[in-house]
């Protein structure tokens, strides 16, 4: 029984069959990867796990608990937290209020009317904010506009928003795309150590192959709305089946 | 006061700028032919710190969420009839009046904001927009017993008033502090200059800056951070675990409260209503008036609507004979050109003016007056060889 | 049944100036991407286009009628327009009692030249900024056209009457078969309502059978994309723009006989236009041409005598009621598209 069980999800775009049949299941404490050419439903997947689309049938459980029909900050509160594709963060605040933001969520939940208080008195939420700048290597940036950082850093960022919610699934939807080598590596080390240290169960999208075997430990390959096969990056990299409906088409594949 | 340095300064100069309001809008000799310029006279200083309440409430939602309202004018409308009513009914006192209108005008606010809420963007502000409308019409027809209708409310001799003692005949209901007369005015003379000092200038003022402080302290506040996020990112919000639509409404809910603290304000200083202050370009009024002064911004608002209310005042005064009076050192033909050039711009033609220097604002300058300061102070520091450091710290801007 | 008919006529004119003002208003939105809060302003622009027209043709010069005297036996000075010394009297009399027809050929270009003035000097800079900043740049905008079109013409409305030879009204109950005189309608609002009906044939058939129209299409579905083969949408959005504007100017030079324009007749028409736009669904053109002629009608049916005493004052927030509903139960108004405005 994995932390998060899909069973038969399917979702349908008008007459278009963005997800068929789809079952999967991510243990804890590992690291998972979903990989499938354009087009295979890998996103429709994600957006279906974190409340951005309902799917017309199936179920979707996190830690024994339906996550469907729930809000995206429900499902986020209950332990699931996101990564997008372009770095989504509070791009107006700085990067010190950008990392209070997701301590306050975990400290008082979705919503809590703090109108009188002052931010400097609330010392726990800056003291654990400015932990999780450390362990992100971005506590000489914290007075620096959020918006004005690399796409690296922001990526950073993000990342370290989303861990300080302590989450215990943590989902990327292609974390290294767009990035010049350098930062992709960055973020694979980042990642690994973060996976290595913490507690957590990262589930990650992702095109790039060599992002894909350096830190997944099971791989589920999706094609056409539906799981092709599962099973250990080694296998996969021998499959004749993920060879030809996948990795084939690129050139520079693993 | 749980303030920083630089807030507590600020709040400081304004407390200041209002208490010596008398004085600093009325710098020009009695008589003299700048007296026009004066400003310091109770009607228009009242008007000026109510409409800075009304824009500092409407900041903390359109400045902080970023969800433009054009709606506004409904909740200070709502307000206003809140006050008068408690005048017609318990007492010529404005606590109650006061207190009431900004309870009326909440609640109000949470039903509009709850349904308007569902949706953002321009579709927000056109079901503000729609709402505020309805209002209107309401007012101005069916909800007549309510709202006096055309004629509008004032108090009168006859209304109960259960908790004042009877007038004596033939005198009119006049607003009062537990009786301080809010029309009361002491006025001093310097050599030419006239003061006057007008006790419902000084209560609105006291308001305006308790309402000020407030307004310092949410945007200060985790709740205050929480609304700038929903401005930045919305997404990221909601991926955050946090729910918008609670912060957003709050924020909507407070503002309404300012707009009915000032609605309620104007019946104090001035003891009468009509529906045309709810009238849609009466929103857009304190639209303007936010973001001529610099939306998001603590003082931006308040030198907003004192900027417009001043110019209001001030513009619409000048007429022709004026022009003519200030030209008449030119040559004759230059005289009657530049007479012909201006005029069009003063007097009646002021909302051209307001309506270009709005659109010059929003084009060139999108922070308003208070980043036209800023640009301005900038400037004048660069000129200084400049031994301050530079500092890295983004500042929340004032 | 005669009621009925009578309401839903009456609420044709009313809906057919909404239609067309949204029906500018989307298009220009659905296009640039812009929310044009001054949109009302075109329209009430064209009204004075009409208003202009009419004082242009009826320029006079003095001249002194030797056969008639005034009361003190002086030769009586009556002002003879210009009209007459070229077209001779009952030409002239024709052609100022036409003013208003007429003025749609004199509109046309002056409304398509403002659309673009304001697109290539004010809204072009406007594409990338947020919607507030559009919102606020325009409304700023419209504030500066009516004060300029107030300080020129004043600020009580200008009668401006239709042809002599459509003051009448027509009896429809007469000829649907009910009593005479239960069905009267103003033959001024039949034309109206014919020529909105043209116009919006007209651009639609415009969009969809020239290639011109097509591109437009396109780039109303997919801006990015149509950029991408090389077809320079900008110029074609900033004649769209300028379409949208004669549209609105055309509106309000037909609506002068109507309701005498004044120079605050555009902001009372563009939140109703608004609220029409968004019932129809944002950025869909039969939507906005539906709802207008919906919301017309419905407003009609409101001001109904009977109407009025179950609900009072209906009338007055019948439009702002169902365009509440419509959004709360459809977000994307009647005919929206998905994805559009969609935050």
């Amino acid at each position: 029984m994995g932390i998060l069980e899909v069973k038969n999800v399917g979702k349908r775009f008008g007459g278009l069959q963005a997800l068929g049949d789809v079952n999967l299941s991510i243990a804890e404490n590992t690291v998972h990867a979903i990989i499938g050419p354009n087009g295979a439903g890998k996103s429709t997947l994600l957006n279906c796990l974190v409340g951005k689309l309902i799917p017309d049938t199936g179920s979707v459980m996190f830690d024994g608990k339906s996550v469907l029909g729930r809000k995206p900050y429900e499902i986020n509160q209950m332990g699931i937290s996101r990564v997008f594709q372009t770095p989504e963060i509070f791009a107006d605040l700085s990067v010190m209020e950008n990392m209070m933001i997701p301590c306050f969520a975990k400290r008082d939940g979705a919503f809590q009317m703090n109108a009188i208080a002052t931010i400097p008195s609330q010392r726990d939420v800056i003291a654990s904010a400015e932990q999780m700048l450390e362990d992100m290597n971005m506590a000489d940036k914290r007075h620096m506009h959020a918006g004005s950082l690399s796409r690296g850093d922001k990526r950073r960022l993000e990342i370290g928003m989303c861990l300080s919610q302590e989450p215990r699934l943590l989902l990327l939807d292609e974390p290294t795309a767009g990035m010049a080598r350098a930062d992709t590596n960055n973020t694979i080390d980042l990642l690994k150590q973060i996976s290595e240290e913490r507690d957590i169960t990262i589930a990650i999208i992702e095109h790039d192959m060599h992002v894909v075997f350096s830190l997944a430990e099971r791989i589920t390959v999706l094609a056409q709305g539906t799981p092709l096969v599962e099973d250990t990056p080694d296998r996969i990299k021998g499959n004749p089946k993920v060879r030809e409906a996948y990795l084939g088409e690129t050139q520079d594949a693993a | 006061m749980g303030l920083t340095k630089k807030d507590f300064t600020l709040l400081i100069i304004v407390a200041v700028l209002c208490l010596f309001a008398p004085f600093i809008l009325n710098p020009f000799p009695e008589g003299s032919a700048m007296a026009q310029f004066n400003a310091g006279y109770p009607d228009l200083m009242q008007r000026l710190v109510i409409f800075g309440i009304f824009a500092i409430g409407f900041n903390i939602l359109f400045g902080l969420t970023g969800y433009l309202s054009f709606g506004h004018a409904a909740f200070l409308g709502v307000g206003s009839y809140a006050a008068i009513w408690m005048m017609k009914l318990l007492t010529m006192n404005v606590i109650p009046a006061i207190i009431v209108s900004v309870a009326v005008a909440g609640l109000f606010s949470l039903l509009v904001g709850w349904i308007s809420l569902r949706r953002s963007g321009i579709y927000f502000s056109i079901l503000t927009l729609a709402f505020a409308q309805m209002s209107y019409s309401l007012a101005y027809s069916v909800l007549t017993p309510i709202t006096g209708g055309e004629t509008g409310l004032q108090p009168k001799y006859t209304d109960p008033r259960i908790l004042d003692g009877d007038l004596p005949p033939g005198e009119t209901p006049r607003a009062n502090l537990f009786g301080l007369d809010m029309k009361d005015s002491t006025q001093i003379t310097m050599g030419d200059w006239v003061f006057t000092f007008n006790a419902g200038y000084y209560v609105a003022a006291v308001v305006m800056l308790v309402a000020f402080y407030v307004s310092i302290r949410i945007f200060r506040s985790p709740f205050g951070m929480m609304l700038r996020a929903v401005k930045s990112n919305q997404q990221r919000l909601n991926y955050t675990g946090l729910n918008s639509k609670p912060y957003t409404l709050a924020a909507f809910v407070i503002s309404g409260m300012y707009a009915g603290l000032a609605g309620g304000l104007l019946v104090a200083m001035d003891t009468q209503v009509g529906a045309e202050r709810m009238f849609w370009t009466a929103s857009g009024e304190v639209v303007l008036m936010t973001i001529l002064g610099g939306a998001g911004t603590l003082i931006g608002p308040v030198l907003g609507a004192g900027f417009i209310k001043y110019f209001e005042n001030i513009i619409s005064k000048i007429n022709e004979s004026i022009l003519h009076q200030w030209f008449a050192f030119m040559p004759d033909g230059i005289e009657d050109f530049l007479v012909s050039m201006v005029y069009p711009f003063i007097g009646k033609g002021w909302h051209l003016t307001l309506g270009i220097v709005f659109m010059l604002v929003v084009i060139f300058l999108p922070g308003g007056l208070v980043e036209g300061g800023q640009r301005v102070a900038r400037l004048f520091k660069r000129r200084k060889p400049s031994s301050d450091k530079p500092d890295g710290k983004t500042t929340p801007a004032e | 049944m005669d009621a009925i008919i009578l309401q839903i006529l009456n609420g044709l004119d009313k809906g057919s100036a909404y239609a067309l003002i949204a029906l500018g208003l989307t298009l220009i939105f659905g296009t640039l991407g812009v929310v044009n809060f001054a949109h009302g302003a075109l329209f009430m622009i064209g009204a004075f286009c009409a208003v202009t027209l009419s004082r242009i043709l009826t320029l006079s010069h003095e001249v002194v009628d030797e056969t008639r005297t005034d009361f003190l036996g002086n030769p009586l000075k009556v002002d003879v327009p210009y009209l007459y010394d070229i077209f001779g009297q009952t030409t002239g009399d024709a052609i100022i009692d036409w003013a208003v027809p007429i003025s749609i050929l004199f509109a046309i270009p002056v409304m398509v030249f403002i659309g673009f003035a304001m697109e290539r000097g004010l809204i072009k800079h406007f594409y990338k900024r947020p919607h507030a900043d559009q919102i606020l740049v325009t409304f700023g905008l419209a504030i500066v056209l009516q004060e300029i079109i107030k300080y020129f013409y004043g600020a009580n409305p200008i009668p401006t009457p239709a042809p002599s030879a459509f003051t009448g009204s027509f009896d429809f109950g007469a000829m649907l078969g009910f009593d005479p005189g239960s069905i009267i309608y103003p033959y001024w609002r039949i034309i109206y309502f014919m020529f909105a009906a043209v116009i919006i044939g007209a651009v639609f058939a415009f969009l969809q059978f020239t290639t011109f129209g097509m591109v437009v299409r396109a780039g109303m579905a997919d801006r990015e994309t149509v950029g991408l083969l090389g077809i320079n949408i900008d110029k074609r959005f900033t004649i769209m723009f300028g379409i949208a504007a004669a549209v609105a100017g055309l509106a309000g030079v037909m609506y002068t006989p109507i309701n005498s324009p004044n120079y605050h007749m555009g902001m009372d028409f563009l939140v109703l236009s608004f609220v029409v736009v968004v019932v129809g669904g944002m950025g869909s053109l039969p939507g906005a041409v539906l709802a207008g002629f919906l919301l017309g009608i419905l407003e009609s049916f409101a001001s109904m005598a009977i109407v009025l005493e179950t609900l009072p004052g209906i009338n007055q927030i019948i439009i702002y009621l169902v365009a509440i509903i419509i959004l709360l139960t459809r977000p994307r108004g009647l005919m929206g598209r998905k994805g559009v405005m969609e935050d």
